[in-house]
């Protein structure tokens, strides 16, 4: 049987350049679904409507904190729990604001008591104060969101638009969202038992409002828009400002910028 | 050869199969066992994950597409300073030109969107007493300088921030709180030093616009070594018990305050 | 949530220096620390099982399948802690259907399925199935429709099948070593992956568990060895043990070597989050990593084995040694998770603060549910002890049928 089907000469015999073609044919139909599918998938992306004629696809949206603005009033904090149902016990949060004061001594006091949701206290350090200021943290809509990668069963998912949601109906609340997240900026909801974070007031921006925070913040240290249009209070705040970024070495490429940043800003 | 001939496709097919069944045979027992065994499992396996994964997850990405249609709907609290205008264009126009004209409605109101669907059974109403106004204007060492704040506690205790200030449209401080009103840290730190009764108008001027856009009109600063050596050179007459030393040798590349905190002289 | 919030209040007043405010809950506890501890003791007892099997130890052989049947009855709890600790259990299934591949704990699942599926079952199949047939034979009732269902009422006994089955367990033995290299590295790989935590991220956490695991298995199998023999009224091998307390020794010292490697490797680099680190060794898992895992679970065993080995002693002077090592090396692997799982958990992601833990005694993160957990799996190994006795008496001969 072997003697028959052999080439009596070298080089390519015609069934050998056959049944080569059917191999490379074979291989195609093995790949090309998938460069089809995926092809499909990103179009299907392209022509996503969300509610009321909002694109996904022709937006990418990030936050601008300006920390020599931020006056530590917490109003932030609280329209967030009062616009995202957060729960109100002081546990919980997906934005809250810190305050650093760097002492003459080198040592270096944070604190955030409640979220600062009801602003600080101001308690006298023994030390003198060499600077001191208030720093906004929340999700910072990783583009390489370590939460997006860890999540086993893809409840947390980034958006055409670059923000990064959960779905509390998938989430089976295994909690390494929660430890991968290099920000601390989830949780676990104490009454659904699946995992939390902000999400840029995602219902609000789709209806082209800004996010609660934004809206309550009385100085302006909060600035929201689009990264990449050109007519953006964003863009204007990253053309103005030295931007800082939240451990960069971590390469989460986060989408909420930080000026007038410190060294010991955690 | 090279034509295509049905029968003996089929009958080659055919051959594959039989030779199929030949080979299941000569397998032995054992592994003919598991592998029903292995087909039941992936057979269930298969039609639970049809019956179980949502119909549209993996539409637009790894995740339920309809999760975004659900996070959308969540329904709006804070309804935006634009829709205030609509009807209270009025304080709206105060707010435009003071102080206040960048802190949204909301933040003192509260969240206004029930309001806006019904203006009568949701009213709004603004902390009357002393409980709103200290959270942005209470004292704290960390706000950033040239924010108005007072102490509550000794700021007129008893009254009402709004007895003395309109908050749609605050006014810039009255004599003598002129500086201290928003430079409050500085103020603190001054009164502490050996410059206590150096007026700060000793030291700047400021221009009657800088109370009303601070940013944009800023205070003068001493310009050069001649200022403090007014005072500070052994030179000078008539002060007596104050620091002193040669203005033309003491460290001529820098000028004082690269080293002086002048607010804070380190001889406390 | 009322529970959790008063479970969480006076916590607050515990912490030192700053954690971000969503830190306060620590998220996975008792139950997490359970898990790799039991996947650890899965991979170690069948680690060992192949040994005897491709390097044909034949001192160890009373322990083969004993091994077996071990890792068995800890891989099937295995799952049970996790299941336990999610937020919604019911949604478990997801982790198979919709499994993210880039994350590594959707893996979980598959590696799971695999190594139970693929390795563990059929090897131990393959093992038993000629005494299945066999014993069904002598039997009636319930016993024998267990043993007929066991062995897929399988009964081919001939030369032919009983060499396949042979060839068919070496050949399992082969893919089930490094499949259980890979479940439990794959578990170290869930901590070493995550960046956002330095005492967590590391290369050598996969291998560090992997030893880790083959210890704590060597151990528990030397454990179940020297109760259950006398419990059978027989006489303890002393070949056997010595070589378990060889094997045991000598994973041990790699083990510490490379826990130790770890440890000057960061004492070196001394990077961004050391003072953080420093204050967590020296403080709150001063007890649990200095105390017990180095000490009492590592040093201590350590130094009573090679005791044992070197001087001449009474031999059951030796089984005393090797028996209290064992335990205390359990003792010690245990505290080796939770000083990974919770003690990675008690530093803030700010490196600023440090935070606190408390079991509950009640509920399901509690402490009587991982107790019960840990005994569980001796249940089933009682059980699968009765169903499939691994004694070398028990095996009947084809020519006695």
């Amino acid at each position: 049987m072997m003697n028959k089907t052999a080439p009596s000469v070298t080089g390519t015999s015609p069934q050998r350049r056959s049944f080569l073609k059917t191999l490379a044919l074979s291989f195609a139909a093995l790949i090309i679904p998938g460069i089809v599918v995926a092809r499909d998938k990103l179009d299907k992306v392209k022509d996503w409507v969300i509610g009321d004629g909002y694109r996904p696809a022709d937006h990418r949206w990030g936050m601008g904190l300006d920390i020599s603005k931020c006056i530590g009033c917490g109003r932030c904090v609280d329209a967030c729990k009062k616009e995202n149902n957060v729960p109100l016990e002081p546990f919980f949060f997906r934005t809250w604001v810190e305050r650093y004061r760097i002492l003459s001594n080198g040592e270096t006091l944070i604190d955030s008591p409640g979220g600062a949701i009801n602003s600080f206290r101001a308690d006298a350090p023994e030390e003198t104060v060499l600077r001191s200021f208030f720093v906004p943290k929340l999700c910072n809509q990783c583009e390489h969101a370590p939460c997006v990668q860890v999540c086993p069963v893809g409840a947390t998912f980034s958006t055409p638009d670059g923000v990064v949601l959960v779905d509390a109906e998938h989430c089976v609340g295994c909690r390494y969202c929660i430890q991968a997240c290099p920000y601390g900026a989830r949780f676990l909801h104490p009454e659904t038992r699946t995992a939390e974070k902000c999400t840029f007031c995602y219902h609000r921006i789709v209806k082209g409002l800004a996010p609660a925070c934004v809206e309550a913040c009385p100085t302006q240290a909060r600035v929201f828009g689009e990264v990449e249009k050109k007519a953006s209070p964003l863009v204007r705040f990253l053309r103005m400002n030295k931007i800082a970024v939240l451990k960069p070495f971590l390469n989460t490429k986060p989408q909420v910028y930080y000026t007038g940043f410190d060294m010991e800003v955690r | 050869m090279n034509e295509f001939d049905p029968n003996t496709a089929l009958s080659s097919i055919g051959g594959f199969f039989r030779r199929l069944r030949e080979r299941w045979q000569r397998f032995p027992e054992q592994v003919k066992r598991l592998t029903v065994l292995l087909a039941v499992v992936v057979f269930a396996l298969v039609t639970a994950r049809t019956m179980l994964v949502p119909a549209d997850f993996g539409k637009y990405g790894h995740y339920r597409a309809s999760a975004v249609d659900e996070i959308v709907a969540q329904p709006i609290q804070y309804a935006g300073h634009e829709i205030c205008t609509e009807c209270h264009d009025d304080v709206a126009e105060t707010k435009a030109a003071g102080f206040h004209k960048n802190v949204g409605c909301e933040v003192c109101h509260g969240p206004a969107a029930a309001h806006t669907e019904d203006v009568e059974a949701v009213q709004l109403l603004a902390p009357r007493g002393r409980e709103g106004c200290p959270l942005c204007h209470e004292y704290l060492p960390s706000r950033p300088t040239g924010f108005p704040q007072i102490v509550s506690a000794s700021h007129n205790p008893v009254k009402p921030c709004i007895g003395c200030h309109e908050a749609h449209d605050p006014k810039p401080p009255e004599t003598p709180k002129e500086c201290s009103a928003c430079h409050a840290t500085i103020a603190r730190s001054k009164a502490i030093s050996h410059h206590a009764y150096v007026a700060c108008t000793r030291c700047h001027e400021a221009p009657d616009q800088h109370k009303l856009d601070p940013r944009s009109f800023r205070p003068s600063k001493p310009d050069g070594r001649e200022f403090c050596a007014g005072c500070h050179d052994d030179g000078a007459s008539g002060k007596e018990g104050i620091p002193q030393i040669d203005q033309a040798s003491h460290e001529e590349r820098y000028v004082c305050w690269q080293c002086h905190y002048p607010h804070l002289p380190e001889a406390q | 949530m009322e529970e959790l919030i008063q479970h969480l209040a006076p916590l607050v007043k515990e912490v030192v220096g700053y954690i971000y405010p969503n830190e306060i809950e620590l998220h996975w506890g008792l139950l997490v620390v359970v898990y790799p501890y039991v996947t650890g003791l899965v991979a170690g007892a069948f680690i060992l099982a192949s040994l005897v099997k491709i390097f044909n130890v034949t001192e160890l052989q009373p322990t083969y399948r004993m091994s077996l049947l071990t890792a068995l009855a800890f891989l099937l709890v295995a799952p049970l802690p996790l299941l336990a600790h999610l937020g919604h259990p019911e949604k478990s299934f997801a982790i198979f259907f919709t499994p993210n591949t880039r994350s590594a704990m959707a893996m979980f699942g598959f590696v799971y399925a695999w190594y139970l599926m693929a390795v563990l079952l059929l090897e131990i199949w393959f093992c038993y199935r000629k005494d299945l047939i066999l014993w069904a034979k002598q039997e009636r009732g319930l016993r024998k429709l267990l043993h007929r269902i066991m062995s897929l009422f399988s009964s081919d006994v001939s030369e032919r099948a009983l060499r396949f089955d042979q060839k068919a367990v070496k050949a399992v033995t082969l893919i089930g070593i490094p499949s259980a290299f890979l479940l439990h590295g794959y578990v170290g790989f869930i901590f070493g992956s995550i960046k956002a935590n330095p005492w967590w991220s590391s290369v050598l956490m996969p291998i560090v568990f992997l030893f880790s695991a083959i210890v704590s298995g060597i151990a528990l199998v030397l454990l179940i060895y020297m109760i259950a023999t006398p419990l059978r009224g027989k006489e303890m091998d002393m070949a056997c043990l010595n070589k378990l307390a060889s094997y045991l020794f000598y994973a041990m010292i790699i083990d510490f070597s490379l826990e130790i490697l770890d440890f000057i490797h960061r004492v070196y680099e001394s990077e961004e989050s050391i003072e953080i680190l420093a204050a967590l060794v020296t403080g709150k898992l001063f007890i649990s990593l200095i105390v017990v895992q180095l000490l009492l679970g590592m040093l201590l065993p350590l130094g009573a084995i090679a005791m044992a080995k070197m001087l001449q002693m009474p031999s059951d002077l030796k089984k005393m040694i090797y028996f209290v090592a064992a335990l205390l090396v359990q003792v010690g692997i245990f505290s080796t998770r939770w000083n990974v799982v919770v003690g990675g958990q008690l530093f803030s992601k700010s490196f600023s603060g440090l935070t606190v833990y408390k079991t509950t005694f009640l509920g399901l993160e509690g402490l009587l549910v991982s107790m019960g957990l840990l005994l569980l799996p001796f249940l089933i190994l009682y059980v699968l002890f009765a169903l499939l006795p691994p004694w070398e008496e028990s095996k009947v001969s084809l020519e006695g049928s």
